[in-house]
């Protein structure tokens, strides 16, 4: 089980579970309820290659269309496919349901990422 | 038929049809002989077999479970749902112009294009450019026109960097998609706390890769942007040029110009600011109009006025971006929006802005007593509210939106823009009278007395609907797109 003290996140709200040389990444419970009910997963392929900030794929809800923004520079290793066929997995457990795995490229960026601490803050000043 | 309730499919019997044919005249031709055989269907298609009267019947029965401007109230916030005045039907409907055929030659059809002539000199009027196509079908039609339009203009110059478009993150979703349409890169800017765009966020993203800012003015929270001199100025001297999205317009009629407050392109939504028909009936319109340096690379053709004062379609426009839609634009359409800016005339359209104005903050301030403002300044012609602001009611937008509909509303739009939690964006629009706007006041304060009172009455909401609360959620992730008793499956 993942927990909320291992992680990094973003101003997106995403979170990030660095494991090695490579990376988790997904939406985090805040997000996931403030876009209500998901019901669309769009993904990339395998070996796409992206920098920090680019949009790697798109959530929707019943409520918004938002996209997924690549936490720091890498290359997508493996997706979580299932969550195309069960969106619902992201409401149901959002640390769960990551969306792809993939190659940290430029580690130094990870200091660029918010610790759980502040990410509870971020998360206070826009609720 | 009170509660009429089926498909089409559901009355359909073998054998029954609408139609008899003609003897087939091809009965000796095999149709394998023309069609390769793996494209050829082994089944008969499995279409509904009814007769005339049940489809007139079925079709009108579902009509009247809808709801239209013409039977109540439609504050649908960024729509600008307003009324449609009649005379504009009697207009398109005059036989010199709904049998006209548009490969008719010129010299048959001067009426015509008369008409489109003026409309573009009063669209030119209205929003301060130098010409205006009237090509576009609808206002993302339009945007994409226009962002055409402006890469025309930057190639022109062999200026082949600026492959960004700024659009800020109150903006109409279609302004992101139409960039991202026409090939650019969408970069998004913050709004600040007042609504407005923010200007550092701009500068930092201005460079000589910008090809131009689209922005909505009033913005999608119903604010004039207070720093738009400021704004083009930035976007000009970084090279960029500025796009006015229209879908605000009906705020700014004859008292304020997207040309005189700096910008190069603009389109208009005549389905929202010129009473043409709006929503699934459509077809819209979204005429574009720019500054005289834009006008090479205007869609061809557009409509000239010769000499001898006859009017032709123009062709010789070598720098055009050509055709962007078959023939001349929705041109019923053009008709309705010209009889209604002739009815309105100059002073009217300006009072209806005025009327739009004023309607919006008489809401705004009632309905703020019992719903939360998150920004408290006069507003155009639409304002925001960010749902009751009470989360401990656990009422949500949804439930307030649903309930409105036993009030006999159409409910605002809602969870737009998406920088509002909770939004309910609501534009009353000019023609609702003191009244109308009363009882909406009342019907929403009854319902956040209700939200205190008895939320679970809310959640279930509506009561008194043709149909009950849907599931959302559902209809989303597992659609059904064919009739079961068709043989359909999900």
């Amino acid at each position: 089980m993942r927990e909320m003290k291992d992680l990094l996140f973003t101003n997106e709200h995403e979170w990030v579970d660095v494991q090695g040389e490579e990376a988790y990444v997904g939406l985090t419970e805040f997000a996931s309820k403030a876009l209500g009910d998901i019901v669309f997963v769009e993904l990339p392929e395998v070996d796409d290659e992206f920098s920090m900030g680019d949009s790697f794929g798109v959530v929707e809800s019943v409520k918004a269309a938002a996209d997924m923004y690549m936490p720091i520079d890498g290359v997508v290793t493996e997706l979580n496919t299932e969550l195309e066929d069960e969106p619902a997995q992201i409401n149901q457990a959002p640390l769960e349901g990551w969306f792809l795995k993939f190659k940290v490229t430029n580690k130094e960026q990870l200091g660029e990422l918010m610790t759980p601490a502040d990410y509870e803050r971020f998360c206070e000043e826009e609720a | 038929m009170n509660n009429y309730n089926k498909l089409l499919c559901d009355i359909s019997k073998p054998g029954r049809t609408g139609y008899r044919l003609p003897p087939d005249e091809l009965e000796n031709i095999a149709v394998e002989d023309g069609i390769p055989a793996g494209m050829l269907r082994k089944d008969e298609p499995a279409l509904p077999e009814v007769n005339e009267v049940d489809v007139i019947r079925h079709f009108l029965n579902l009509s009247q479970k809808n709801f239209a401007i013409d039977k109540g109230f439609y504050p649908l916030g960024s729509c600008t749902m307003k009324y449609n005045p009649k005379i504009n039907e009697d207009m398109a409907a005059l036989p010199g112009f709904a049998n006209l055929h548009p490969y008719q030659p010129e010299h048959t059809a001067q009426g015509a294009l008369e008409l489109l002539f003026e409309l573009e000199e009063m669209l030119v009027e209205i929003t301060g450019m130098e010409r205006v196509t009237l090509q576009p079908a609808a206002g993302a039609h339009g945007e994409m026109t226009g962002l055409m339009i402006m890469k025309a203009y930057h190639e022109s110059r062999d200026d082949h960097k600026r492959t960004k478009i700024i659009v800020p993150d109150s903006a109409h979703g279609t302004n992101p998609a139409s960039a991202q349409v026409v090939g650019f890169d969408v970069v998004e800017i913050k709004s600040n706390k007042d609504g407005d765009v923010d200007l550092e966020s701009l500068k930092a993203a201005l460079s000589d890769e910008v090809a131009g800012l689209m922005l909505t003015n009033p913005s999608t929270l119903g604010l004039y942007e207070q720093n738009i001199v400021e704004v083009a100025k930035l976007v000009h001297e970084a090279g960029g040029l500025l796009y006015y999205d229209g879908a605000n317009a009906n705020a700014i009629l004859g008292i304020s110009r997207p040309g005189d407050m700096g910008f190069d392109v603009v389109h208009l939504n005549l389905h929202k600011t010129m009473t043409t028909p709006h929503g699934g009936g459509g077809p819209g319109s979204g005429p574009v109009g720019v500054k005289k340096h834009l006008v090479p690379f205007l869609p061809k053709p557009m409509i000239d006025k010769k000499e001898d004062n006859t009017y032709y379609l123009n062709y010789d426009l070598p720098q055009s971006i050509g055709r962007i839609r078959a023939f001349y634009g929705n041109f019923g359409i053009n008709v309705r929006a010209y009889t209604y800016m002739k009815t309105m005339g100059a002073e009217g359209l300006k009072k209806v802005s005025q009327m739009a104005v004023l309607n919006a903050n008489y809401l705004m301030h009632h309905l703020k007593n019992f719903y939360r403002l998150p920004i408290d300044r006069v507003c155009k012609h639409e304002f925001v509210l960010a749902g009751l602001g009470k989360s401990e009611l656990h009422v949500s937008t949804m439930d307030v939106a649903k309930r409105l509909l036993d009030y006999g509303f159409h409910p605002p739009t809602v969870y737009f823009p998406l920088i509002v939690p909770e939004a309910l964006m609501i534009e009353p629009t000019e023609t609702e009278s003191l009244e109308t706007l009363d009882s909406f006041i009342e019907a929403m304060a009854a319902i956040a007395k209700e939200a205190e009172e008895n939320p679970e009455m809310l959640k279930s909401a509506p009561h008194v609907t043709p149909v009950g609360r849907l599931d959302e959620v559902k209809a989303a992730r597992n659609p059904v797109l064919k009739c079961a008793s068709m043989g359909g499956e999900n």
